[in-house]
């Protein structure tokens, strides 16, 4: 079985973030940038598979250059190679425009499963595994909270806010994973070293059959044209509790006064 | 004059909240460019459902009642939607931004060549009649302002809580059957059964007014139970930092923050967390916060509208105390 994972290189959610005002990307000079923790999870579940069921695995990033030591990081958790899509053109795509990128990299790989976090923790849209899954015209169970393969049949509980549905399909399909679905295991140092050495194919979007009527700044169809910061927030009413509890009838009055109760 | 799609969320015949607050913004909208609301309703219930649509802003809906739309992952409703757009000539989607509904969507904007917001705050009509739609990004860090390219479908995905619900005593919307027809590949994978977990008159924190979060600070499993007296105290849902879920204390699915749910509730309140930046990338949205903690240095505070640094165990109790004593 051939899996795919595809990842995203997203700004530390710690770090202080600023926006290029010219094209209107995140400042990457600015900002340590790091492997999407969401991405943990699908590393991990894709690790299972290798474990489990010899599994081949390949980590799949677009962007440039400088983002391959979030290939490397990927690779250190014991994936077998990588496959990066550099080109100056993607820049500034909007989520469906990587989709089509990122589409037109899977389809030129063979591969029996596809597993995404469910969402990068940056953009936060959650629309790029189905719009994969569109674009090849498979099948999409995402927000997996578990999932199992049986020869070509997958079974996956797809989480929403009620619960989950057990949905099944067949192979081949793109998933995107909940961090639910299982607990991530850190890089070995052995699996570091490793990284180091695994096969790394670089591709531009000429090896690739893709679309370029959707891709880069030009051609996303949403586009952020403002930006600003949060307003800070003005400082709240702190109190200091005495070891009674009796701190309780001042936040009372307080949720009274706003009206929540 | 034209036709304002807005895809109705649904649990079976119950529209979520969300939806009807989809309404009152595409009636306000509609007002402004002069277009029709028209609801779209997948699966059976629309005839339930049809007065409160209607008495939200919906003037027409377009329904598809197969249970087909449930039966099968996505693709049923995408195909369904196609038809909606394809009947009624229509520009714009609104669709909230839940987990499913974003996978429809993402597919039917891949078909129609439309372009996507996702989780908008806010939606005014721009001088050019094309929509405005704000957005928080990174964790509600910076705010955003987007629109959709000239041309394209406006597929825009609106947040939980960004608009107030308005019953304004619209009569019955015009009812409009979808002829859906399905290929094979819309029925190839199979909801094969639904768990529902957690009480179901707990809201959803997706949704809820109010979000009693707890944290590491509540140091074992049974601390939930006060987190869940509390909550049912003041129609809250309940939420859990990382920290916790990770514990096993509380399910993985009410975590809030950067790898697990995003929250904007009116009023959150967070006991035994300490708001490290992974956590605040999940609510710091919130409108009101309260913080409860025995750290006075804990980074909550720096956000908090009110915090009371103390042992929540003795803090929590005593507030459930006041709270039912001022309840009457």
């Amino acid at each position: 079985m051939k899996v795919l994972v595809p990842v995203k290189r997203v700004p530390d959610t710690a770090g202080e973030k600023k926006i290029d005002p010219n094209d209107r990307t995140v400042d990457r000079e600015s900002v340590e940038s790091v492997l999407c923790p969401v991405n943990e999870f699908a590393i991990e579940e894709a690790m299972r598979l290798k474990e489990q069921q010899d599994a081949e695995v390949t980590v799949l990033l677009v962007g440039p250059e400088s983002a391959q030591p979030v290939v490397r990081k990927a690779l250190s958790y014991g994936l077998d190679a990588g496959v990066q899509v550099v080109d100056d053109a993607v820049v500034g795509s909007d989520a469906l425009g990587t989709a089509e990128v990122l589409a037109k990299a899977l389809a030129a790989e063979e591969f029996d499963l596809v597993i995404f976090g469910n969402q990068s923790t940056d953009a936060r849209t959650c629309l790029v595994p189905a719009a994969v899954a569109e674009i090849l015209g498979l099948p999409a169970l995402t927000y997996a909270r578990h999932l199992e393969i049986d020869g070509d049949q997958i079974t996956v509980h797809r989480e929403h806010e009620e619960g989950w549905d057990v949905v099944e399909s067949s192979l081949p399909a793109v998933v995107s994973v909940v961090e639910a679905i299982n607990e991530p295991r850190y890089p070995s140092f052995k699996g570091i070293m490793a990284a180091k050495s695994k096969p790394l194919e670089v591709r531009s979007l000429d090896d690739l059959d893709v679309d370029t009527s959707r891709v880069g700044s030009d051609n996303a169809a949403a586009i952020m044209y403002e930006f600003r910061d949060r307003p800070p927030k003005e400082p709240g009413t702190i109190v200091e509790d005495d070891g009674s509890g009796a701190a309780a009838t001042q936040l009372a009055d307080w949720l009274v006064e706003k009206k929540f109760v | 004059m034209g036709e304002l799609l807005v895809l109705i969320d649904h649990s079976e015949s119950e529209p979520r909240k969300v939806s009807l607050q989809m309404l009152s913004a595409a009636k306000s909208l509609a007002e402004a460019s002069g277009d029709t609301v028209a609801a779209v309703w997948l699966g059976p219930g629309a005839d339930a459902a049809a007065a409160a649509l209607g008495s939200h802003g919906a003037q027409k809906l377009y329904h598809w009642d197969s249970e087909d739309a449930l039966g099968y992952v996505t693709l049923p409703q995408v195909s369904a939607l196609q038809v909606a757009f394809e009947t009624s000539g229509a520009d714009t989607l609104l669709f909230a931004s839940g987990n499913h509904t974003k996978d429809v969507a993402a597919r039917l904007a891949i078909r129609l060549d439309a372009g996507v917001i996702t989780d908008a705050t806010d939606v005014e009509v721009g001088d050019d009649g094309r929509l405005v739609a704000t957005k928080e990004v990174f964790g509600g860090e910076m705010i955003t302002t987007s629109k959709i390219a000239d041309g394209k479908h406006q597929f825009i995905g609106v947040a939980a809580n960004a608009f107030p619900a308005e019953d304004t005593g619209g009569g019955a919307p015009e009812l409009v059957a979808l002829d859906v027809t399905l290929d094979d590949a819309a029925t190839a994978s199979k909801v094969v059964s639904v768990e529902k977990q957690g009480s179901s008159d707990r809201p959803d924190i997706g949704e809820a007014a109010v979000v009693v979060a707890g944290g590491r600070g509540l140091g074992n499993e049974s601390g939930f139970e006060l987190m869940e007296q509390l909550a049912d105290l003041i129609g809250a849902g309940v939420g859990a930092s990382r920290a916790a879920t990770d514990a096993g204390w509380y399910p993985h699915r009410y975590q809030v923050g950067q790898t697990g749910r995003t929250i904007s509730p009116t009023l959150y309140i967070g006991s035994g967390i300490s708001g490290a930046i992974q956590h605040r990338a999940g609510m710091q949205t919130s409108q009101n916060i309260v913080a409860i903690n025995k750290d006075a240095e804990a980074p909550i505070f720096q956000i908090a509208d009110f915090g009371v640094v103390g042992d929540l165990y003795k803090v929590v109790p005593k507030l459930i105390e006041e709270l039912e004593a001022r309840k009457g």
